[in-house]
């Protein structure tokens, strides 16, 4: 048999054919009808949406008419530092940070458990338990503290059940935490959030905890570290990233959150509540776009500080 | 693996009640005859709430919206994400990274932002409300849930597999036919079902593109707001967690048994 008498699949012919050979011949072609519908959705409608909407903080309002004057001004982002809008920044910077410092808190120990001393199945079961509440809607849970917080819910039932209820009062009667009720406090407020956020701390702990090798830790109590060192030498430090990685989501999501503070909380405005009446109730588009500048702003000094730690491999 | 301490086991497991208790007392609250307050515990039992809830007309035409716009959502989604997640796997071109940005973006910034600038983007050109304009805020968000679902599974795949399909004779429809979307396939499955848990609950973005309309998520906004009947309410949350966690559960292990994929050993 003679190499010229193989039986070679047959050329592709017709449009079908011809087009096939372009596409494969020309990869770059590919990628680019391939990205060009999504490409047109996301850049055309939303990034569209996105400047014409932001960039109206450069406008201001008439105050008398109520009418956005179209002419470029700084007054209405210098407006952001009035004490009134300038306290509704540091509060929603304040709860989110005590949001996160709580996540960060809880999350650890399951993290660590999950990823050091789980077996394959407890894992799995760890993992479905904590993806459940993750997935599961968001108003729902929101809901479920509603429930929990309410005065005469199930929180107040158990503490006077434990004898606790003075220690409760108590709790209300501090200055800033507290409230006539745990439903309308600071402290209802940042437990709902740390509720609604704790899972998108405990993944990325996890990623990182799994990877601390175990001839490390193993290394260092050789080396005659106790184990309190060992964790605080060794381990937090490499779990640091992780902890980053998650502080992102828990931060960024608070930030920009407005339905919790309106269900579960105190009468003072935060951020997205702020931004939610500036641009309904009041009308002033300006003040809401330079608004939503601060979470935009305050997230990517976030996340250029957090790609220092290496947080997005964590991720 | 070493045994764990007693006080890390309790804080891990004290860590994961307080994840789930709250959903249980979602669940005791169907069952109160108390509507007014969230009196605990309830003063008595009863299953009429799942009649009322049975009854109600405002309730089915909310859950008929939402199951649409999660359902066209999720198509327009699977598109859109399928073919960026084509663009995006393997190739390598100038103004990459930025792009993978712009598909990140929609749930990277607050919800809130997404939702002003829609509603100000529809004012502007001068659309009205309607079942669209929610599918268009939700498929934005939804975009990315199946992008990276999808380029994950691809980045496994060994392009030998595909090089092997070509040199056997078959063009690059035939290829994608029968080499490609077989080994994504379950990917797509699960980033579509991951997208639709997604939509059925959305509500942030929503209450900009709805106007008057009332997906579930807004109708339970509403209730939270200014409660009615509250355990009505709380029949319609344990349903939509019902609704929700079953795709959920279903991705997971439909990605799970993907990790087998062919060729994604090398």
């Amino acid at each position: 048999m003679s190499l010229a008498t193989l039986d070679l699949p047959a050329r592709p012919i017709g449009l079908r054919g011809r087009l096939s050979d372009l596409l494969v011949r020309r990869g770059g072609l590919l990628t680019l009808l391939l990205l060009l519908p999504p490409l047109l959705w996301l850049g055309l409608v939303y990034l569209g949406s996105l400047f014409v909407f932001l960039g109206q903080s450069i406008f201001s309002i008439d105050e008398f008419s109520g009418t956005i004057v179209r002419e470029p001004t700084f007054a209405t982002l210098i407006e952001l530092f009035r004490p009134a809008n300038y306290d509704i920044v540091l509060r929603t910077v304040a709860i989110a940070t005590a949001v996160t410092v709580l996540c960060a808190i809880i999350a650890f120990p399951i993290a660590y458990y999950a990823a050091r001393h789980a077996g394959p199945r407890a894992k799995a079961a760890f993992y479905l338990a904590v993806m459940m509440p993750l997935w599961s809607s968001y108003l729902v849970k929101v809901y479920g503290w509603k429930l929990l917080l309410a005065k005469e819910g199930a929180i107040g039932w158990f503490a006077g059940r434990l004898g606790l209820t003075g220690a409760l009062e108590a709790w209300l009667a501090l200055p800033v935490v507290g409230g006539p009720s745990l439903s309308v406090s600071y402290t209802g407020m940042v437990l709902t959030f740390t509720y609604l956020w704790l899972p998108f701390m405990i993944l990325p702990v996890q990623a990182a905890l799994e990877r601390v090798p175990g001839s490390l830790i193993e290394a260092a109590g050789d080396l005659g570290a106790s184990p309190a060192k060992v964790f605080r030498t060794v381990i937090l430090p490499l779990a640091l990233p992780g902890v980053v990685a998650g502080a992102i989501f828990t931060f960024s999501l608070t930030l920009g959150d407005y339905i919790v503070p309106q269900i579960i909380g105190t009468s003072a405005l935060v951020l997205g509540q702020a931004v939610y009446t500036l641009q309904g109730t009041a009308g002033n588009i300006p003040l809401a776009a330079a608004f939503s500048l601060v979470p935009i702003l305050v997230m990517a000094a976030f996340l250029a500080i957090a790609r220092r730690t290496g947080a997005f491999d964590a991720m | 693996m070493t045994r764990a301490s007693l006080p890390l086991k309790i804080a891990a497991l004290g860590g994961l009640a307080f994840l789930h208790i709250p959903l249980l007392f979602i669940l005791l609250y169907c069952f109160t005859t108390e509507e007014r307050s969230y009196a605990f515990p309830p003063p008595g039992f009863t299953l009429k709430w799942f009649a009322v809830v049975w009854s109600r007309a405002d309730i089915w035409a909310a859950i008929g919206l939402s199951l649409k716009v999660a359902l066209v959502a999720t198509l327009l989604a699977l598109v859109f994400g399928t073919l960026a997640a084509g663009a995006l796997a393997r190739a390598r071109f100038f103004g990459r990274e930025p792009i993978s940005l712009l598909f990140v973006l929609p749930i990277a910034l607050p919800g809130i932002v997404t939702g002003i600038a829609l509603r100000q983007a529809f004012g502007l050109m001068e659309i009205p409300f309607s079942f669209w304009t929610i599918v268009i805020g939700h498929a934005t968000f939804c975009i990315v849930v199946v992008y990276n679902n999808a380029v994950a599974r691809l980045r496994r795949l060994s392009p030998s597999l595909i090089e092997a399909s070509m040199d056997l004779g078959a063009d690059a429809f035939t290829t994608f036919r029968l080499v490609v979307l077989p080994n994504v396939g379950t990917a797509l499955l699960a980033g579509g079902m991951l997208a639709f848990a997604l939509s059925f609950d959305e509500v942030i973005v929503t209450t900009f593109t709805a106007g008057q309309q009332s997906t579930l998520p807004i109708w339970m906004l509403s209730e939270l707001i200014r409660p009615r009947q509250r355990p009505v309410t709380n029949v319609v949350a344990v349903l939509v967690i019902i609704v929700t966690f079953l795709p959920i559960l279903a991705a997971y292990y439909l990605t799970r048994e993907g990790e087998a994929v062919a060729g994604s050993g090398k």
